[in-house]
């Protein structure tokens, strides 16, 4: 629980990973597992997690939450839930 | 006009290699490499034949813009009817190998007969013959290259051979060119190795002239190399991480078989991914991966160059395994290593070595060993047996067993001939995870439902290079589509089918489908080659070759009870990620699939199919 102008604000604990190219933009420590483990305010979306590490949108190709995909459409309304994983690519292909 | 006009058939029975016209009515049909030789495949050899006897045949081909200045133009084909899946089997190769064969003058070899003695064949532009590779028998593919370039005081000469595995009879043995790229899949190399041809060395001056209109395929050329460079996935994902970037995202979709595909998800995915390749080791602080690679003419450069740490307790003791070598791309770092619950980055990184140095396909042997772990942790088989203890995640099993398969030592004869084989002869044949016989890869049907119907009707068996679903369904290639249902993927699963079958019989490689449409390469193909080269005739070219092989697969007794899964696909439910619950709808999509294709429901082709595309 954190306070926000003396309102308690819930908050939940999610999993942030990115890969690639993107991992630059994970606190140096968290890079090798590509992942960082998050309290953020209840209701907090998809889009506000990509700002609040300054990942460059354009980038952000590949967007799954707990693997599924999230479509660029979504990602300002999407709100994650706790214990969810939400775990970015830029564009990649492989084969 | 882009082609050579020349065949070199050789017989090695009578010890002759001659050159022949191209028929250039067949090349306006088929193009050239996959297509093109399969057409002469097909014409010349019995379907029922014996993929290991002398009445088979091999070819190596080539693709009209192989050796051109069209990004990716080096790529090569092997042609012939695979002894692991008696399907078949066409394998594409990179590297420099392709490009020297047309420099040298020559669209196609065509390899007939079976040598009484162990032979290569060299090639010095139009100059053909056999020569004695008494000595050359038992060599690695790594010394077999050495000792051919100084036999011939010629650094450029280009060898293409296969290792120990492909004299030994393993059936999933590749052929090797340049060190670390390989005609993969189906046992080609077991082919060549069954004629007692060790290698085709080649040199050619010639270069590749007789472009149709060169000032306008050069400016195709560079178009298309452009849309290459602007792309991010060309541009920089691959040249960055390479295929091995996809370690991490098809875990996190839960599609990465897993345990022999007993799970969706491993634990260890993050230890053997592209990014871990890029991590520094705590051990010598050193990264696994040296720099990136590319093959001739390509302005990617996917391929990985890796060096493992000298005191690695698997190459402790071996210093030719310390130096800069090919590494591990996505396929054989799931099979060598998620297949078996490996999470052992450098001991993978030997294993792929081991294979490229005596040529074997590691997708096969990695899902190999992984229904051997399962039978040996169901107490099938038994330390005893197989000589060492095999459980689940052992590293140092998937080292022994590498070098037991490769050698034909002990238990790795038996590993040599596949799953199906191996777990047909101890009692449970629902354990191998294969389509006609061959391994499926690193891509789970279940959590990816395309590619279930990818693997069941791939005319080579189980394979992801026949149509890669995974590209639209994962990363939104066109376009994405939901991974997870089955509604729309059997024209997806036809469309990249065909589309494919045009990439493979171009010279170019298939990775510049992440980029380029068939609009890009058409603009490249219609100004090298000549006749009229459209969209419709590409396509339409695309799907008679996939009808060709299909056809010649019915000839050799397949029927559409081939064209199905393991049942662990379509019984046990993914346990873990997106696709929990899920099993593979290939039931659904097959009968969908043979009416999209124009073919009965005994997924034979109609009359009216065939005779619309000349068949």
């Amino acid at each position: 629980m954190s306070e926000v102008s003396g309102d308690v604000v819930a908050e939940v604990r999610v999993t942030f990973k990115l890969f690639a190219m993107l991992q630059d933009y994970l606190p140096v420590e968290a890079r090798r597992d590509n992942a960082l483990a998050l309290d953020v305010p209840d209701g907090t979306t998809v889009l506000q997690i990509i700002e609040r590490f300054s990942v460059p949108l354009k980038s952000c190709h590949l967007v799954l939450i707990d693997g599924n995909y999230v479509p660029p459409t979504e990602r300002g309304t999407r709100i994650l839930k706790d214990g969810e994983t939400l775990a970015i690519w830029p564009p990649i292909a492989g084969g | 006009m882009a082609w050579t006009r020349k065949i070199l058939r050789v017989d090695l029975t009578k010890g002759t290699c001659k050159s022949e016209p191209l028929n250039m009515d067949w090349a306006q049909q088929y193009l050239g490499q996959r297509g093109l030789a399969t057409k002469y495949f097909v014409e010349e050899v019995d379907p029922k034949v014996d993929p290991l006897s002398p009445a088979n045949k091999m070819i190596m081909a080539t693709g009209p813009l192989t050796g051109t200045m069209a990004s990716t133009g080096g790529r090569y084909s092997v042609i012939t009817k695979g002894p692991l899946t008696g399907a078949i089997a066409c394998s594409n190769s990179g590297g420099y190998f392709g490009a020297e064969l047309k420099f040298a003058g020559w669209d196609m070899i065509v390899v007939e007969g079976k040598s009484p003695k162990p032979v290569y064949l060299s090639i010095e532009n139009d100059k053909a013959e056999l020569r004695d590779a008494a000595h050359l028998w038992g060599k690695t593919t790594w010394e077999t290259e050495e000792i051919i370039k100084k036999a011939h005081q010629d650094p450029q000469i280009r060898v293409s051979s296969i290792g120990r595995a492909g004299e030994n009879g393993v059936l999933f043995s590749c052929i090797v060119n340049d060190l670390h790229r390989a005609a993969g899949r189906s046992g080609v190399g077991a082919v060549m190795g069954s004629k007692n041809l060790k290698a085709v060395a080649v040199r050619g001056t010639e270069g590749v002239g007789a472009i149709k209109d060169p000032k306008a395929f050069m400016q195709a050329t560079v178009a298309a190399k452009k849309v290459l460079a602007d792309n991010a996935v060309t541009g920089q994902g691959l040249p960055k991480y390479g295929t091995q970037v996809l370690m991490n995202v098809i875990n996190e979709m839960g599609a990465l078989p897993t345990r022999n595909a007993r799970d969706v998800q491993f634990e260890g995915a993050g230890k053997i991914s592209g990014e871990a390749m890029h991590e520094k080791r705590p051990t010598d602080g050193k990264a696994n991966l040296v720099t990136n690679n590319a093959c001739f003419g390509c302005t990617i450069a996917c391929g990985r160059i890796s060096r493992v740490d000298q005191n690695h307790w698997s190459v402790v003791n071996s210093p030719k395994y310390w130096g800069a070598s090919g590494g591990l791309e996505y396929e054989a770092a799931w099979a060598l290593g998620a297949a078996g619950g490996v999470d052992d980055l450098d001991a993978l990184t030997v294993a792929n070595m081991i294979c490229n140095e005596d040529g074997m396909d590691p997708i096969t042997f990695g899902a190999t060993i992984g229904a051997a772990m399962e039978l040996y942790t169901m107490g099938v088989l038994t330390e005893k047996q197989v000589g060492i203890q095999a459980p689940f995640g052992s590293a140092q099993a998937v080292i022994e067993l590498t070098r037991m398969t490769a050698e034909g030592r002990g238990f790795g004869k038996e590993l040599g001939l596949g799953s199906k084989r191996l777990c047909d002869k101890y009692g449970h044949p629902e354990l191998s995870m294969t389509v006609k016989g061959q391994e499926f890869p690193a891509y789970d049907p279940r959590g990816i439902q395309g590619m279930g119907l990818t693997y069941a009707t791939s005319n080579r068996g189980a394979c992801h290079l026949r149509s890669y679903t995974v590209a639209s369904e994962v990363l939104g290639i066109p376009v994405k589509t939901d991974p997870l249902v089955t509604d729309g993927k059997a024209d997806l699963v036809k469309a990249f089918q065909d589309a494919t079958a045009v990439f493979d019989s171009a010279g170019i490689c298939i990775f510049t489908s992440f980029a380029w449409s068939l609009a890009d390469v058409q603009p490249q193909l219609a100004s090298a080659c000549e006749g009229e080269w459209s969209m419709e005739k590409l396509n339409e070219v695309g799907e008679r070759i996939w009808n060709l092989e299909r056809q010649f697969n019915l000839a050799a007794g397949f029927t559409a009870k081939d064209d199905d899964l393991p049942q662990r696909l379509k019984t046990e439910a993914a346990k873990t990620g997106p696709a929990k619950g899920l099993v593979s709808g290939i039931d659904k999509m097959l009968p969908e699939y043979y009416k999209v294709r124009g073919w009965s429901k005994a997924g034979v082709p109609e009359k009216e199919t065939l005779a619309r595309l000349g068949l």
